[in-house]
């Protein structure tokens, strides 16, 4: 710094100095850039507006439907006969009954007409053939129902849903069209005697997978994702940010951390599939873990997201300023307290912004659960994360491969369930994320 | 530059009289100097990787005054402040060498507690650094972490007893809820102060910590240190010779990672022994 000899140079300096072009041409050209790089902008978000109104008009215009549902309301005589002609009122009779001759018997006094065993057949189809189930619970909540005729309003056949819901065309040539035209007319006889009714499916979202499309829910593989999504994210979100904080703050930086992060690196660009893969072997194939269950889905979810996890965190714990770890170091903290007290929850935002998108990913993700089994056909709503189940996704890959018109609606209102799924739980991410975000 | 440029004994001093530069030491003092050593250094080196910062740097520092370091922009002082509370541990590639003794205690010993040792010697920055909490959590910090308190009754005392003696109480005692960050530049600089003293430390160390403020808060802080020797061992690192020669009663002056010479402050800048510091503190180079 002993720059007192400084003029000297300068004074000897022979270029001759340029001064700024103000042209007015140059002015515009830059005003006329900046304008274009605006519009670039613009452009380049109405796009991906509209890709995505694209996207939800049509997933909703599809699946609104089948948060409604056809009911078919008939007059059930509980013969005693039929039901429990012992009369002991024991659940095993009762539950063993053939409910589905009363079903029957009163659509067949709906239509004393329909004589023809073919049509008579194509005349129950009216009604679904899960309906029975309806009248078992009926009588099994109530025995006393048993003897009396009550107004039961039954689910109606899923050709007949579609008929109600202007899916299955009434112009369509016969031979082209699920339902017969007779089928069609008994229909608009019941609609005409005010026996169809058109209300709110609560079943959709209360009820676990079924073949049959009027009777299949989505609660089934809704509960299967959020077993899932809460294994991966209590696995996933301690072990990553553990990692990110060892690794950044804690361990020496040398060659085989270096290699670590390289490798963290690359596991984030691993094909979800080959997670998969390898969970089949390690936690089905060496561990024995059940099948199906979100115990294992949740575990392969976890390695995926992992890597995310632990980028996201050692990014946001570089981003704390030096400034406060000197401070804290300053009045004497150890290194684990400058960790906990001020680094984690300074970098807990950005944290949960790479949380977020991990498990966003992970929710969405279908190809490594087919790997360990999730994509069994199950019934039942699962209970615990060893029970077999299904998730969204895969739900949604069942349903749209299924051949019944019906399952068009539910593939999408799947869809719409998984979205709201995702946006309530970036959402709740978000509010964590605002929580710990401190200004400046 | 500017800075040390206008240093000239013949420029306007700091009470807008043609003077030379007021020295401390010439003013009336409230305590009898004691000349016993607090921290106590030999043969100290310090390298970045390859690079060697500082060199064989000795140097005394005496209890309950305070000590100015100064010298040119990286001459070493403030690598050498950061080795007293050995908080280029935490630099990635620091190594220092020779012996820093605080009341004849070793603090480069293996069995030293850092912690403990940081717990002694407080910390002021350049840059205010509060942390992102309320007032009162950024003072109550230290003493919570260090387990100084009883009772939330104690902890009020020290946080009411550090910011006043900070000069702060008045100015915050209405919103010690409110953030820290809130606070002007001058405030949270008598902030870290008070969090600095929350939690009684023997020394306290400052590097630049008026170099981020206007001169009126500047004004506040070198009040406040003028206040603070009574208790505390300070050691200032300043760019500012006149800062220098109004807060401190003994004056280090570095170059190129070499102490060059330091002793009373009124005889750094009036007589100085080495033709460098001569050069420096009449403005020839810096």
């Amino acid at each position: 710094m002993t720059d007192f000899t400084m003029p000297s140079v300068a004074g000897t300096a022979t270029t001759r100095l340029r001064k700024p072009d103000l042209s007015p041409g140059r002015i515009s050209r830059r005003y006329a850039a900046e304008r274009r790089f605006r519009l670039y902008g613009v452009l380049a978000v109405s796009l991906a507006m509209v890709m995505l109104a694209l996207l939800l008009v049509s997933i909703v215009s599809k699946g609104y439907s089948a948060f409604m549902q056809t009911r078919i309301n008939l007059d059930i005589a509980f013969d005693a006969q039929e039901i429990d002609p012992q009369n002991t009122h024991d659940p095993a009779v009762l539950k063993a009954a053939n409910y589905t001759a009363l079903i029957r018997k009163a659509l067949s006094a709906q239509f004393p007409d329909v004589t023809e065993r073919i049509d008579r057949r194509r005349l129950y189809d009216v009604v679904s053939n899960g309906a029975d189930l309806q009248l078992m619970k009926m009588v099994l909540a109530n025995p006393a129902i048993i003897g009396t005729t009550q107004s039961v309003s039954l689910l109606a056949g899923d050709d007949f849903d579609m008929l109600n819901k202007g899916r299955i065309s009434r112009d369509v040539p016969e031979a082209e069209r699920v339902l017969s035209d007779k089928q069609v007319g008994w229909f608009d006889k019941l609609q005409s005697a005010g026996r169809v009714h058109y209300a709110f499916n609560t079943d959709f979202l209360t009820s676990g997978d079924s073949r049959e499309p009027e009777q299949a829910g989505i609660l089934g593989a809704l509960v299967g994702s959020l077993l899932t999504m809460i294994t991966t994210v209590v696995l996933a979100l301690p072990l990553g940010v553990m990692s990110a904080i060892y690794l950044e703050e804690f361990a020496p930086k040398n060659r085989l951390t270096d290699i670590i992060e390289v490798n963290i690196n690359n596991l984030a660009a691993v094909p979800s599939i080959v997670f998969g893969l390898l969970g089949l072997a390690v936690f089905l194939g060496f561990f024995g873990l059940p099948r199906s269950a979100p115990l294992v889905g949740g575990l392969v979810l976890s390695l995926m997201t992992l890597p995310t996890v632990i980028i996201a965190t050692r990014t946001a714990v570089k981003a704390v300023p030096p400034s406060i770890r000197e401070a804290a170091y300053g009045v004497g903290a150890s290194q684990l307290q400058v960790v906990l007290h001020h680094v984690l929850p300074l970098a807990t935002p950005g944290i949960m912004t790479g949380a977020i998108i991990g498990l966003a990913r992970a929710l969405g993700e279908s190809a490594p659960l087919l790997m360990i089994g999730m994509v069994a056909f199950i019934v039942d709503v699962p209970h615990s994360i060893v029970d077999p189940s299904t998730v969204l996704p895969v739900q949604v890959y069942l349903w749209a491969d299924s051949p019944e018109r019906a399952f068009v609606e539910r593939t999408s209102a799947g869809i719409m369930v998984l979205l709201v799924f995702l946006v309530l739980m970036n959402a709740a991410a978000i509010f964590v994320r605002r929580r710990f975000e401190r200004r400046w | 530059m500017n800075e040390a440029t206008s240093n000239t004994a013949t420029r306007p001093g700091h009470h807008g009289v043609a003077a030379p530069v007021t020295v401390a030491s010439g003013k009336e003092r409230r305590a009898p100097l004691s000349d016993a050593t607090k921290i106590h250094s030999k043969d100290v080196c310090v390298f970045y990787g390859q690079k060697q910062a500082l060199f064989n740097v000795a140097l005394d520092i005496p209890e309950r005054q305070v000590t100015a370091l100064i010298g040119p922009s990286g001459c070493g002082k403030s690598t050498y402040l950061r080795c007293l509370n050995r908080m280029n541990d935490v630099i990635e590639g620091c190594r220092v060498t020779g012996t820093i003794a605080l009341d004849g205690e070793n603090i480069y010993d293996t069995k030293l507690d850092v912690v403990m040792l940081r717990a002694r010697i407080g910390m002021v920055f350049q840059k205010p650094n509060p942390f992102p909490k309320s007032i009162y959590d950024n003072v109550a910090y230290g003493p919570r972490i260090h387990g100084m308190s009883e009772s939330k009754a104690d902890l009020d005392d020290i946080v009411h007893g550090s910011l006043e003696r900070a000069g702060l109480w008045n100015e915050v005692k209405d919103r010690l809820d409110s953030p820290g960050t809130g606070l002007s530049g001058g405030q949270q600089q008598r902030l870290c102060i008070a969090r600095a003293i929350a939690v009684s430390p023997e020394v306290i160390l400052m590097d630049e910590p008026c170099s981020a403020l206007d001169p009126i808060a500047t004004a506040k802080i070198e009040e406040l240190i003028d206040e603070l020797r009574e208790n505390y061992t300070i050691i200032i690192v300043t760019h500012s010779m006149q800062q220098a020669a109004r807060v401190s009663q003994k004056t280090a002056f570095f170059h190129l990672g070499n102490l060059v010479e330091w002793g009373e402050t009124e005889q750094i800048f009036t007589s100085p022994r080495d033709e460098r510091t001569q050069g420096y503190i009449t403005g020839r180079f810096g």
